[in-house]
C-alpha cells in the first residue's frame, strides 16, 4: 500500500503542507493581506480581485473559493481580512468558512481596526502566534486514498491529447485503484468529448448532469451574443496543432483516464475523499479552473502543458507535465515531468503513469515542484456577469 | 524511420511526431504495418496530415472521433488544419 506523510486537521481531512492563509474577502484587502503575509514566514496569500460589487450567483463563487481555501487541508488555519463595507461581509465569510471546517480562525476589519498600517500590525502578531502553533504539528502517515488529486492542462498541444495527459489518465486510475479521489474539470474542454464521459457515468443522474454543464456551458456564451469556440483553442493552441475545441477536448478528457465517474461538482463545492473519479464544473481558464479544485479540497494538482504554463497555486502545490520534448528542453525550470517518452516508445503509459503517482506522492511528503519552489501563487476565481 | 503517428485505426490523419518536409515521407505504423505516405507539404511538428483524401465536408477522424469537418477537398499527405477544417456542433447523445 502507498503511503504519504501529512498533517492531520481537527476536522478529520489530511493536509500535505502546513500554511497559515491571510485571506482577502475582497480586492480592498488584498494588499493589507499581502503585506501581513509578506511579515509573518509559514503565511500566504494571494490577490483576491473579487468580493464587491458583484451579483449573487458570482459572490456565491468567490465565497465557495474563499471558504473552500480556509478549509482545503494544506491550511493550518486563517485569518480573514476584510475591508468592512464590501458584498463579502466578515461574517458571511466567516459562516461559510464554518460551515466547512473547524480549525483556527481569526478575523481583522481593517475600518475597524484603523487603517491598513494597525491591521498590519495587529494581524502579523496574530498570524505569526499562529504560524508557531502550526509548527509543532508533527507529520503521520496516512495511505493515498486520503489524497484528492485535482487535474488540469493548459497552453495544450496535439502531445497532450498524444501523452501528457494519457499519463495523467492513468495515474488517475492507480489513484482511483487505491482508494482516492481523483477530479477532472474544464467544462469548456469536455465539449466535443461529452459522449465519452457520459457513456463511463455511473449513475443517470451523472449523466444527465455531463450534458446539462457543456449545455449550460455553451448557452452561457450564446446568452450575451458570443460563441465558447471563437476563443478556444487560442492562439497558442492552433499554433501548437490543434484545430477545433472539439479536437482538443477529445485530449483533455484522457486527464480522466478510463474509471467511471462518480460525481459532478458544482464550481469550488466541497469533494467528497475516497470518491474515485469525479467531474468539477470549471471554465477553461487555468488559474479559476485550478482554484476551483482546490477550494474543493485538492491537496496537489497535476498540470499538462503542451506550450509550457508556469502557473502555480498558494495552497497547493502544482505538478507541470509536457508531452512536448522541446518544450521539456526549452522551460525545464517550469516542468517537472516529461511525458514525451511515450510519444518515441521509450516508455510505456504504465511505467510513466507509476512514476507520475510517485511524483505526486514525493510532492505530498514535501517535495517542493517547480511552481513552488519559484514562489507561483497566481489565482483567478470565475464569474457569469460584470460588476455592478 | 517513424516520423508520425495515428492514434485510433478509424483516423483519417495523422500527426507529426518530427518536422517532415514536403517531398520527404511520413512514416507510421497502421494496424502494426508501416506506412509510407509523401507528404505535399512542410509539416511542423506535432500537426496533422491527412492520411487519405478527405472530400469538402467529409468529418476529419482523430482519436476515432469527429473533430470537425473538411471546408476543401483534402489530398492524403496534405496539412489538416485552421484553414481547411472547420469545427461543427453534433449531437453527442447520438454517438453514445
Amino acid at each position: 500500500m502507498m503511503t504519504f506523510y501529512g498533517y492531520r486537521r481537527p476536522d478529520g481531512r489530511i493536509g500535505v503542507r502546513n500554511h497559515v492563509l491571510i485571506l482577502p474577502a475582497s480586492v480592498c484587502a488584498s494588499d493589507c493581506a499581502r503585506q501581513i503575509a509578506q511579515s509573518v514566514e509559514g503565511a500566504i496569500s494571494f490577490s483576491n480581485q473579487q468580493g464587491c460589487s458583484q451579483v449573487a450567483p458570482d459572490q456565491q463563487l468567490t465565497m465557495d473559493v474563499m471558504a473552500g481555501y480556509a478549509a482545503n487541508p494544506n491550511i493550518y488555519g486563517t485569518i480573514v481580512v476584510s475591508l468592512g463595507c464590501e458584498n463579502c461581509q466578515m461574517d458571511l465569510v466567516v459562516a461559510a468558512i464554518q460551515e466547512r471546517t473547524n480549525k483556527p480562525l481569526k478575523q481583522f476589519i481593517i475600518q475597524e481596526v484603523g487603517g491598513t498600517i494597525k491591521t498590519v500590525e495587529a494581524a502579523s502578531r496574530c498570524a505569526r502566534e499562529m504560524v508557531q502553533e502550526a509548527s509543532l504539528l508533527q507529520k503521520e502517515e496516512f495511505p493515498i486514498s486520503e489524497l484528492i488529486v485535482g487535474t488540469e492542462c493548459g497552453g495544450s498541444d496535439p502531445t497532450s491529447g498524444l501523452a501528457a495527459n494519457p499519463v495523467i489518465g492513468e495515474m488517475s486510475d492507480l489513484l482511483v485503484k487505491a482508494g482516492g479521489t481523483s477530479i477532472l474539470s474544464e467544462t469548456a474542454e469536455f465539449i466535443g468529448a461529452e459522449h465519452i464521459l457520459a457513456r463511463r457515468a455511473s449513475s443517470p443522474a451523472v449523466h444527465d448532469r455531463i450534458y446539462e454543464i457543456c449545455e449550460n456551458f455553451e448557452k452561457h456564451f450564446q446568452n450575451v451574443g458570443e460563441d465558447v469556440r471563437a476563443g478556444n483553442p487560442s492562439p497558442g493552441n492552433k499554433a501548437g496543432g490543434i484545430t477545433t475545441l472539439e479536437e482538443k477536448s477529445l485530449g483533455c478528457i484522457h486527464k480522466g483516464g478510463h474509471s467511471p465517474v462518480n460525481a459532478v461538482y458544482d464550481y469550488a463545492k466541497q469533494v467528497g475523499s475516497k470518491e474515485g473519479l469525479v467531474i468539477m464544473d470549471t471554465p477553461g481558464n487555468d488559474p479559476a479552473s485550478v482554484a476551483a479544485m482546490v477550494a474543493g479540497g485538492a491537496q496537489v494538482i497535476v498540470f499538462s502543458s503542451g506550450r509550457g504554463s508556469p502557473v502555480g497555486h498558494p495552497i497547493a502545490p502544482v505538478v507541470k507535465i509536457t508531452g512536448n520534448k522541446l518544450t521539456f528542453a526549452a522551460m525545464e525550470d517550469n516542468i517537472d515531468f516529461s511525458a514525451a517518452p511515450l510519444i518515441y516508445g521509450e516508455k510505456s503509459l504504465e511505467e510513466l503513469g507509476e512514476s507520475l503517482l510517485q511524483m505526486v506522492v514525493d510532492t505530498a511528503n514535501g517535495k517542493q515542484t517547480k511552481a513552488e519552489a519559484l514562489g507561483f501563487n497566481e489565482v483567478a476565481i470565475a464569474r457569469v456577469c460584470n460588476y455592478v | 524511420m517513424r516520423n508520425a503517428m495515428i492514434i485510433d485505426a478509424k483516423d483519417n490523419v495523422a500527426v507529426a511526431i518530427e518536422p517532415i518536409a514536403k517531398g520527404e515521407q511520413a512514416v507510421y505504423l497502421c494496424a502494426g504495418k508501416e506506412v509510407s505516405l509523401p507528404v505535399l507539404e512542410d509539416i511542423t511538428i506535432y500537426h496533422k496530415l491527412a492520411t487519405r483524401n478527405i472530400a469538402k465536408g467529409e468529418p476529419v477522424v482523430k482519436y476515432g472521433e469527429h473533430i470537425g469537418a473538411a471546408t476543401t477537398d483534402i489530398p492524403a499527405g496534405a496539412h489538416v488544419h485552421v484553414h481547411n477544417v472547420e469545427s461543427v456542433k453534433e449531437d453527442r447523445r447520438s454517438k453514445e
